[in-house]
């Protein structure tokens, strides 16, 4: 029961960001920008009247479309789809606190900031924490510090 | 000069028009960002470590950065040191080899006094610690899953996670520690307390059984959690904590799983989650299909067995598509232990497939395979076999498929049997598996009550379509077979009889023959079928079969043109021909045949009797085996069969015994004893024995049982090349071309009556490497209609050779002159040849 990847793209495929957590077909640089553009472009290729799960290798892959911007995660088969579609949501209102209603171009700017929440919530494919307060908590005091500096 | 920001690369990068403009952008960038790195420029590590990071998630190498991460993570400072674990956990993997300095850094880390730094350094070794470094970290891992601290613990929790994971011997360590986590009130603790309970686990069966004592204390857990509002902080749409409870879900269903006592304690919970938990939304809905998973999967009462498959039956009917496809891929999983609770639920599922999402669809049929059994299968067939009419046709292979199986499985009696697969290779004949011609044709062989029936619906079939290979093949086969009920219109069941017109049974396969969707396959089954019906129809008919043989036996396929003129020359031996062609005897199911193919050897000398029937033979072979076992019946113009048979074994047969045994194999796939007082019969046996490759030196040797698939591998073992039809110029070879060890060469045959030109191009790798993808490609004057047929092989191996064919018109007999273009691929460098080939001898025109 884990998470094997999360990527952000954008509705013209574009990576926004990626983080894998499992040694993978992502192993060398070269297979992983094939695999995901293989996964972007079928995610991509969805209509809205289908559901937002389908197998991909050994994978399974669970996407949840927010405006202009694709959030794709990679599951193994024995995670429970509909959690972990919650768990998207949960990333997304996360985001959304910190940025402010989030888009496209926060999360490419700010791309280090978008990994840190991240890395807040999952680790090695594991989910650490939900609570936005205990997760935005980190980024916050570091900002601050910059800020005293 | 400072490095610029990384907003201004990320502008320009997105400013590029294209995907090459985009790799300059950043081959430019990593090399500034090299020689910053060179010239030790700390106040700009930062901020080239986070482009490194965006160079990294476009897709680029970045991993020379890693170095420099290290130096960030070395640094005091907290914006530092987490900018640059971010680059170590995203560009370094377990194979790096500056593994030594990460697990430093890390320890000092895990020491600090400061709890992000520590969290920093066992979040990051959670994410890509190595077993070298979980043996070298385990006991700081182990101290912090005790801090005072919630936020170290919680990653210390999923660090022990890794390592337990990476280095499972050390699983002991942890499990007292582990169990601590459980009396915490903080959720993020108990989450990952759970989780790494799940993995001890997963990989220590002891600490499983050791852990049940703790499940009434996470039942206690569960049962707060049911209490809505009981945390606000962790409140989903009314459902306390969806994330958590999933996880103890799951963690209950791993321990309670074989254990009557822990699935006792469970009934009640389960049972009131089940009832009460609000499906309104998707996180309600998250949680009750964990409970079914859990339900399903542990020794709980039956009762609860069949609640858990109702909320299944619910979910179907569920307005969001999310939860429908949930279900139906829980009752696929459950459909093998629970048959009949998911068969009352067989209408809601034959409802999805009529759902507008494939995804979805694609589960229900599966769903529906599975529920097939003797009772239903009318009834399910009748809606896939709609199904299968609408359906995509990436459905198609796998349904026809799957359909057959089912079909043959649980088929209600041998009439629906056969009507079934008859509609399936009507509806989809394009898209079933090749084997499915064989094993429909052993079918209607096993059925001889119906095969005039079958016969006619596939004659019938025909008139409509006659692109669908393999219904072409299946129907043509039975034609052929049984053309004599066909014309009789022999009542072989209740419906009025219909007699067909002999002469439009033939221009049937007159035309299937013409037609350009034909396969060769096809058109030798057609063949084959009409010398069979030279027996079964009126003798009036002979001499427009004997045309059309006549015809082929000038084809340009080596198959056709040899099957036509063997076939022509059984009318010379006319009183073999009746015996020859008799009626095959019953197939055996390809896979039942598939199983005595492997190895069963029979040595049966007593079975020497002339019985042809008795043997699934090709009436190919027969032919042969014929014109071998009676050389003395050949007189002057008889000996022309012989002839072609010389030709076949390289012109060295003499009629008395020879054995042809392993040389004959290698030059034809044939081995062949044949004593001319030996019977057609036995000959017949011996011929297939050696296709299939054990050689039969005389007739009492061991002989390999002929397999009925012979018939249906036509093309099979019988591709010995024989002399080019009587009529056609000798072939002419030219060398095309002849550079850098790829020779390729023209074999050069024109067809007097048409004025055609076959040109047999033969390519030959000399070379000690490989040629892949190799593509040859020939252009022609536009007064020249040129053909290129599929070449064999893609690619050449050294010393191999691909062949291809080209068929080449050239009304107005100028010389010919052809541009050739050649590519392939060598050491995975590309190769592009291009050359002209115009040295055709003048008599090719």
């Amino acid at each position: 029961m884990a998470i094997k990847f999360f990527l952000l793209v954008n509705k013209q495929g574009n990576t926004r960001l990626a983080q894998y957590y499992d040694q993978g077909p992502q192993d060398r640089v070269s297979d992983r920008v094939v695999h995901e553009a293989e996964i972007i472009r079928k995610c991509l290729s969805r209509a809205d009247s289908q559901c937002s799960f389908m197998e991909y290798r050994n994978y399974k892959i669970v996407y949840r479309r927010y405006a202009a911007l694709y959030f794709i995660l990679g599951v193994d088969s024995e995670e429970n789809e509909l959690a972990i579609l919650e768990f998207i949501h949960a990333v997304v209102e996360t985001l959304d606190r910190y940025f402010e209603s989030v888009c496209e171009l926060d999360i490419m700017f700010n791309l280090e900031k978008a990994h840190i929440i991240l890395d807040e919530m999952i680790i090695n494919g594991k989910i650490v924490e939900t609570n936005k307060n205990q997760i935005l908590m980190p980024l916050a005091l570091m900002e601050k510090a910059s800020t005293k500096s | 000069m400072p490095p610029s920001k990384l907003r201004d690369l990320i502008r320009q990068i997105r400013a590029t028009k294209t995907a090459a403009d985009e790799r300059a952008v950043i081959t430019k960038e990593c090399a500034l960002i090299r020689t910053a790195i060179r010239e030790e420029e700390p106040e700009y590590r930062c901020r080239n470590v986070a482009k490194l990071l965006y160079i990294h998630m476009l897709g680029f190498p970045a991993h020379f950065g890693q170095l420099e991460c290290l130096k960030l993570v070395a640094s005091p400072r907290f914006v530092d040191k987490r900018i640059g674990y971010l680059g170590v956990a995203l560009l370094l993997d377990e194979k790096a080899e500056i593994g030594l300095l990460v697990t430093n850094c890390l320890k000092n880390d895990m020491c600090s006094s400061n709890q992000y730094i520590v969290g920093l350094a066992l979040s990051t070794f959670g994410s890509i610690a190595s077993p070298e470094m979980c043996r070298d970290l385990a006991s700081e891992v182990e101290k912090l899953l005790k801090s005072s601290n919630a936020f170290v613990r919680k990653k210390a929790a999923l660090a022990a996670v890794r390592i337990v994971r990476k280095v499972p011997e050390l699983v002991e360590n942890f499990v007292p520690g582990t169990r601590a986590l459980l009396g915490e009130r903080n959720h993020a603790v108990l989450l990952t307390g759970v989780t790494l309970m799940n993995e001890i686990c997963a990989i220590s069966h002891d600490s499983l059984v050791h852990f049940r004592k703790l499940v009434p204390h996470l039942i206690r857990i569960l049962k707060a959690l049911q209490v809505a509002g009981s945390s606000a902080e962790h409140d989903v749409g009314g459902i306390t904590d969806p994330f958590l409870q999933v996880k103890v879900l799951r963690l209950l269903r791993m321990l309670a799983k074989d254990d009557s006592e822990s699935s006792e304690a469970l009934n009640d919970l389960l049972a009131q989650i089940a009832t009460n938990t609000d499906t309104v939304k998707n996180v309600g809905n998250s949680i009750l299909y964990e409970t079914v998973l859990c339900i399903m999967d542990i020794r709980s009462e039956t009762g609860l067995r069949v609640l858990a498959v109702n909320i299944l039956g619910r979910f179907l009917g569920n307005s969001d598509k999310n939860i429908r496809y949930v279900a139906l891929n829980t009752l696929l999983k459950i459909v093998h232990a629970d048959q009949t609770a998911v068969q009352r639920h067989r209408n809601t599922i034959l409802e999805c497939l009529k759902d507008s999402d494939v995804t979805i669809r694609r589960r229900a049929v599966e769903l529906l395979l599975a529920l097939v059994n003797q009772a239903n299968i009318r009834a399910l067939a009748q809606e896939l076999l709609l199904f299968l009419e609408n359906c995509e046709s990436e459905f198609k292979s796998f349904l026809t498929t799957e359909l057959f199986l089912v079909a043959e499985r649980y088929s209600p009696s041998r009439r629906w049997h056969i009507d079934t697969v008859l509609r399936i290779i009507t509806m989809a004949g394009a898209f079933v598996r090749d084997d499915s011609v064989s094993s429909l044709i052993s079918l209607i062989t096993q059925t001889p009550e119906l095969q005039g029936y079958a016969t006619l619906h596939l004659y019938q079939a025909l008139q409509e379509d006659i692109i669908q290979q393999p219904l072409v093949q299946v129907a043509v086969w039975c034609i052929g077979e049984y053309g004599d009920l066909l014309v009789s219109g022999e009542p072989s069941t209740e419906e009025p009889p219909i007699q067909i017109p002999e002469s439009d049974v033939l221009s049937l396969i007159e035309s299937i023959l013409r037609s350009p969707h034909s396969s060769v396959i096809t058109k030798e089954f057609s063949i084959n079928a009409l010398i069979k019906l030279t027996t079964r129809l009126s003798a009036g008919n002979i001499d427009r079969i004997r045309n059309v043989l006549r015809f082929f036996s000038r084809s340009l396929e080596v198959e056709l043109q040899q099957r036509s003129a063997e076939y022509s020359n059984m009318f010379i031996v006319d009183h073999l021909r009746a015996p020859l062609l008799e009626r095959m005897p019953v197939l055996v199911s390809h896979i039942a045949e598939h199983n005595e193919n492997e190895g069963i050897v029979m040595n049966e000398p007593e079975q020497e009797t002339i019985n042809p029937t008795a043997i699934a033979a090709s009436y190919h072979a027969a032919a042969q085996a014929a014109a071998a076992a009676a050389p003395a019946s050949f007189n002057g113009g008889g000996s022309s069969l012989l002839d072609l048979l010389d030709s076949g074994f390289g012109g060295s047969a003499t009629p008395a015994a020879t054995s042809f045994g392993g040389g004959a194999a290698a030059a034809g796939g044939f081995g062949m004893g044949a004593a001319p007082s030996a019977g057609a019969g036995h000959d017949m046996l011996d011929l297939l024995g050696g296709g299939f490759g054990a050689s039969a030196p005389g007739p009492t040797a061991p002989v390999s049982q002929p397999a009925a698939s012979s018939l249906l591998d036509i093309m099979g073992d019988f591709s010995s090349p024989v002399a080019a039809a009587p009529a056609a110029n000798p072939a002419t070879t030219i060398v095309a071309y002849e550079k850098n060890g790829l020779r390729i060469t023209f074999d050069l045959s024109q067809d007097p009556a048409s004025g055609l030109l076959a040109i047999h191009v033969t390519s030959v790798n000399q070379t000690a490497n490989a040629f892949n993808n190799f593509v040859f490609q020939a252009a022609a004057p536009k007064s020249v209609k040129l053909t290129m047929m599929q070449p064999s092989d893609a690619h050449l191996v050294p010393g191999g050779r691909v062949v291809q064919d080209m068929q080449v018109d050239n009304p107005t007999h100028r010389p010919l002159r052809f541009r050739l273009k050649i590519n392939f691929t060598v050491n995975q460098s590309p190769v592009e040849v291009l050359d002209e080939v115009s040295n055709f001898p003048a008599t090719f025109v």
